[in-house]
């Protein structure tokens, strides 16, 4: 090799090397930043507690309403998601496999779809909301949220199918299996973990987003006990406190910020766990 | 094909399966064209030809895997016991379980040696357990796989050599009570002590099964066959005994694949 090919090579080592790193640096300064400045005020009280009177003024209590609105929402919002997500998925590569055009179709529809801003759901989600006449609440949370979510499940989760080896579609129709038996014995077992992928996705993003429930759930500084009640969700509870000029609630909205971020990770974390747990008897 | 009256008319007497004016086209190209065969019952019957030639469009039209894909479109009668398949108004499930399909590399389920076998056994309606438990031993000790695998029935299918993985399917597949194994090069990724294997078993199950074997090893077809197909660009070029063909083949394009084969 000449020299300039030599160093032509390290140039772009370096550089790419770079990009990764900078990258990787990047999230471990967001998670650094939140945790630092959340640190101070996180303590048992943000988690166990609801905000008492004077809380948005730095008096007592915690984001206990907002913990458990976000799970109750995400939660919600997921189980629509599969309800409606899994059976599309299934469908979009066991029956629509030979409709190779409808199938790019609703891929493509459903890509669009994962694209749109979330303020849109939140928008649209807003002007059902009035359509049904329904206030403000934990149900239009759901459904809200539910919308923004589906597509992510449906397409992750078609992702994971569409890697299924023709052979073994083949093979489990050949048995004579039915094509619902190929889907949900065969199909589903198979892509089982990105099954559980795909949930734990849309759960993680429907917990973590702000705009969609703006409008729809509304806030409350109660823990809502019917569906028809307000939620308040994380990702407000930080935006309301980080607005606040006394810097005492400004440091509680990176304490929340901290506790959204753990509870992501823990997402993340057992994603990748029960993933490779339920992928111990597939085929490569 | 050969002249002899009664050959013909043996043929005809025991054929479980036949195929009349199978045309199989993918929007221009015409990938089977105008095939007519019989296939005889209890006999291994090799689909002979160089790859791309057809021979697994054919295989797939017997089971309707074809269905699968909307660019082929397939004309013509293929009768199973006098059924017409392709025309039938008889569900494709129960249809296809008249077949057992063996594939160019083994695709076990997702799930235990023992579960691979129990759902073939469960799609045929069986639930006791008892009868679940002796069909799965009966239908391994069958492709002599039994031995290997008693002691560890529930550690996943794919835990097994890929040469077991191809008998499990074997297994799987005689689990729904076919009357014919259709064989799609099965023998391909496997080494040549596991398609020893196979072959034998072959050769010992067509006392109770038909065998529709494809293949583009000539020796295999030497080897195995009781009635040969050879198939050149999508047409039947000769038919008949392998007798008739390896020894006194007729036309120019198997002689020239003998001399290539050998």
């Amino acid at each position: 090799m000449n020299r300039w090919k030599i160093i032509e090579e390290k140039i772009f080592i370096a550089l790419s090397a770079i990009a990764t790193y900078s990258l990787i640096a990047v999230l471990g300064l967001i998670i650094v930043i939140v945790f630092v400045k959340g640190f101070n005020a996180l303590s048992l009280d943000m988690v166990i507690k609801t905000p008492k009177g004077g809380y948005y003024y730095g008096g007592e209590g915690g984001v206990l309403n907002a913990i458990v609105g976000s799970i109750y929402i995400a939660f919600g919002a997921t189980l629509i998601a599969i309800v409606l997500g899994m059976p599309a998925a299934l469908f979009l590569n066991v029956h629509l496999v030979r409709h190779k055009k409808t199938q790019e179709t609703i891929r493509y529809l459903l890509d669009v779809l994962w694209g749109i801003p979330s303020i849109v759901y939140g928008a649209f989600g807003f002007t059902l909301m009035l359509f049904f006449g329904l206030n403000a609440s934990l149900l239009a949370g759901i459904i809200t949220v539910a919308l923004l979510v589906t597509p992510i499940m449906v397409r992750t989760f078609d992702e994971v199918l569409s890697t299924i080896p023709r052979g073994l579609h083949e093979a489990s129709l050949a048995l004579g299996s039915t094509k619902a038996e190929t889907s949900y014995k065969v199909m589903l077992k198979q892509g089982f973990s990105g099954f559980i992928t795909a949930a734990l996705l849309a759960f993680g993003r429907g917990i973590g987003d702000a705009a969609s429930v703006l409008f729809t759930a509304g806030y409350t500084d109660l823990i809502p006990v019917n569906l028809d009640e307000p939620a308040a969700t994380l990702p407000l509870a930080i935006f309301f406190q980080l607005g606040s000029p006394i810097p005492e609630v400004r440091e509680r909205a990176y304490a929340a910020s901290t506790i959204l971020t753990i509870i992501i990770l823990i997402i993340s974390l057992s994603a990748r766990f029960l993933s490779n747990r339920y992928s111990k008897t597939n085929i490569k | 094909m050969t002249n002899n009256p009664t050959d013909t008319q043996v043929i005809q007497d025991c054929t479980i399966l036949s195929i009349r004016n199978l045309n199989v086209h993918a929007g221009n190209h015409h990938i089977l064209k105008d095939i007519n065969l019989e296939i005889p019952k209890n006999r291994i019957t090799v689909l002979l030809g160089p790859s791309g030639c057809g021979k697994t469009t054919l295989l797939k039209c017997m089971n309707k895997l074809t269905d699968l894909y909307r660019e082929l479109k397939v004309t013509g009668n293929i009768f199973i016991e006098d059924d017409d398949i392709l025309n039938t108004s008889k569900n494709i499930p129960s249809i296809r379980q008249k077949m057992g399909l063996l594939s160019q590399r083994p695709y076990p389920l997702p799930v235990s040696i023992y579960k691979n076998v129990a759902y073939g056994i469960k799609l045929k309606g069986i639930r006791d357990r008892k009868l679940i438990d002796y069909n799965v031993e009966k239908h391994l000790k069958e492709v002599g796989l039994w031995n290997e695998v008693k002691d560890r029935l529930h550690s996943p299918a794919t835990s097994l050599s890929i040469g077991q993985q191809q008998r499990l399917c074997l297994a799987r597949g005689l689990a729904v009570k076919p009357r014919i194994i259709l064989a799609d090069e099965p023998t391909s990724a496997l080494d040549p002590i596991s398609s020893k294997i196979i072959e034998n078993l072959f050769r010992n199950l067509k006392e109770n099964y038909t065998i529709i074997l494809v293949t583009h090893v000539l020796r295999q077809a030497i080897r195995l066959a009781d009635h040969v197909i050879f198939m050149y660009n999508g047409e039947i070029i000769e038919q008949g005994t392998p007798d008739e063909l390896f020894n006194n083949p007729k036309s120019e394009k198997l002689k020239e694949y003998m001399v290539e084969g050998n």
